[in-house]
């Protein structure tokens, strides 16, 4: 039935016609854009709109991903995930049948590159536009579930991170339904796999901390130990340590408690970095812009500019 | 609807039966029985992805209705809750379906029903896979090949259970390795809500050099229904009402 080596991966040349088949709509497939745990996506193009499509064999898994994008689109005043375009079925052959649904395409790049191209000063702009999503998302009764770096991505003007798959989106007080090992707090043997809002906190740390590890890193005997231990050792990260740390261990029930002391976190880097400066002026009277302070201010600017212009 | 209770065999191997009643006949029988049958296929490093002899694995899982998958044993953990996850969701179909067929007529399934109907439809089924009571019967080839990969086995069931405790519905595991000393199968761990505990029992695990997957199919089978089982359903029935409520 399912086999490993298959991967589900369903592969359209590009300028095939894929026609609906309850609702007609004739989609032409432009290119591939990624592979999921259950189906492939294309950029494909329909009365001139560009869309993303995503199609699979799976159709129950499929099914269930359409029934999370709905429920999203019903949380007031958000986007928390890509628009819902249309949902089909394409009758490939008389005896194969695939099921696939439109989303609004989202043009972006991916966060580890946005920010190895523009600077760290924006991780802590992500961090918090993040928390403010997931704040949303909890509050409806959701967790993301598989949060991970490639589920995320970030559109320019002003720069601002978004959800591209939310199919491990699950209802709050079940079970996980798709996660990854390494964002996993089960796996690193840090908490239960119930939905819950740490769990998604517990995940956004590990977003961050793999962009600093690109390659990951084993758990090895001590799991909790391990995790810390890449936690210090990141200098970009050095001043929320705290606040990650603790999110890490399960202590934040809400993101808004964590977001709190993550601003708190920024504002007191922002303090030291300003002390430290002055002392360092007497000696030296170079760029302190990509210092601490400087760092944070920017970061906060931003943060506040893409609030301001949705 | 009333609250049934799912049970399911899962099998982890390396290789093929070599002796005894064919497992696909087996299967089949837990199948007529309510009972699932998945299969997980180890593969070697060197191996490669198309073995011969693994197509085995494919055909007791489609005997026994259940969910088959080979993995490298890297990818164990998570594949092995994938499949136990998956074959559930295909059961609790299968039960919806049979009950489309009844109101709708006999060419009705769910794939034939529009979009918007059947994501309804699969909200019923999620929830039934959310709440159900679920029984597995672990059952691991501990033929000789498969020495090297049991800690990596262990590790993958306890991951299991850490992913099903995380349902609203009720879990009984038990590990059952083939072959036996004397019978087809040996009893490692008994019914239990969870499985933290056969991280002390894994290491016993002794090995042979034949593998009797059919009998061992057909052994497994008789473990549901023991008295055991029944037993720790009635005593876990107090606390489970508590346990709900969260």
């Amino acid at each position: 039935m399912d086999q490993a080596w298959k991967k589900q991966s369903i592969n359209i040349r590009p300028g095939t016609v894929i026609q609906g088949k309850w609702h007609r709509n004739r989609y032409v497939i432009k290119r591939r854009l990624g592979q999921g745990a259950i189906g492939t996506v294309y950029l494909c193009e329909w009365n001139g709109q560009y869309g993303a499509l995503k199609i699979s064999d799976k159709a129950t898994s499929m099914t269930v991903e359409v029934n999370v994008l709905k429920s999203l689109e019903k949380v007031q005043g958000s986007r928390l995930g890509p628009s819902l375009l249309d949902v089909d079925d394409w009758e490939v052959s008389s005896s194969s049948k695939c099921s696939f649904y439109v989303m609004e395409y989202l043009e972006g790049e991916p966060l580890s590159r946005f920010i190895s191209r523009h600077g760290h000063e924006w991780t802590s702009v992500f961090m918090l536009q993040l928390l403010d999503d997931l704040k949303q998302l909890h509050q409806a009764g959701w967790v993301f579930g598989d949060f991970k770096s490639d589920n995320l991505i970030v559109l320019p003007h002003p720069p601002k991170v978004r959800w591209i798959d939310v199919g491990g989106t699950t209802q709050i007080g079940r079970a996980i339904k798709e996660y990854t090992e390494f964002y996993d707090r089960g796996y690193w043997g840090l908490g239960s796999r119930k939905a819950e809002p740490s769990y998604d906190l517990f995940a956004l740390v590990m977003v961050f901390l793999n962009i600093y590890y690109p390659k990951r890193f084993e758990k090895g005997a001590n799991p909790k130990a391990t995790l810390l231990k890449k936690l210090n050792d990141v200098g970009q990260l050095r001043n929320y340590r705290e606040c990650l740390k603790k999110a890490l261990l399960g202590g934040y029930q809400s993101s808004d408690e964590m977001r709190h002391d993550l601003l708190n976190a920024m504002n007191a880097a922002k303090h030291k970095g300003r002390s430290g400066r002055r002392r360092r002026s007497i000696h030296d009277a170079g760029s302190p812009l990509i210092e601490g302070g400087g760092i944070i201010l920017t970061a906060l600017f931003y943060y506040l500019s893409s609030l301001i212009l949705p | 609807m009333k609250k049934g209770t799912l049970k399911q065999i899962l099998l982890i191997t390396d290789g093929c039966s070599n002796k005894g009643e064919d497992p696909a006949v087996t299967a089949a029988i837990c199948r007529q029985q309510g009972i699932t049958v998945n299969v997980i296929g180890i593969l070697d490093d060197d191996q490669t992805e198309d073995p011969q002899g693994l197509q085995e694995v494919e055909d007791i899982a489609l005997s026994g209705a259940g969910v088959s998958q080979l993995v490298y044993k890297q990818a164990l953990s998570q594949t092995v809750q994938t499949v136990t996850k998956q074959a559930m969701t295909q059961t609790l179909q299968g039960f919806v379906n049979q009950e489309l067929k009844q109101i709708l007529g006999d060419n009705q399934s769910l794939e034939e029903i529009e979009p918007e109907k059947r994501g309804e439809i699969m909200e019923v089924v999620e929830d039934m896979g959310e709440t159900c009571d679920l029984e597995v019967l672990v059952l691991t080839d501990t033929s000789a090949s498969m020495h090297d990969k049991l800690p990596t086995v262990k590790e993958a069931l306890v991951d299991l259970s850490i992913s099903l405790n995380a349902r609203i519905g009720r879990n009984r595991f038990c590990i059952f390795n083939f072959p036996g000393r004397k019978k087809a199968i040996e009893k490692v761990l008994d019914w239990s809500p969870k499985l933290d505990s056969i991280s002390t029992v894994f290491p016993k695990l002794t090995s042979g050099g034949i593998t009797p997957t059919g009998p061992a199919i057909r052994e497994a089978m008789y473990q549901f229904g023991k008295k055991g089982l029944l037993k720790n359903l009635r005593d876990e029935d107090g606390p489970s009402v508590e346990e709900a409520e969260y």
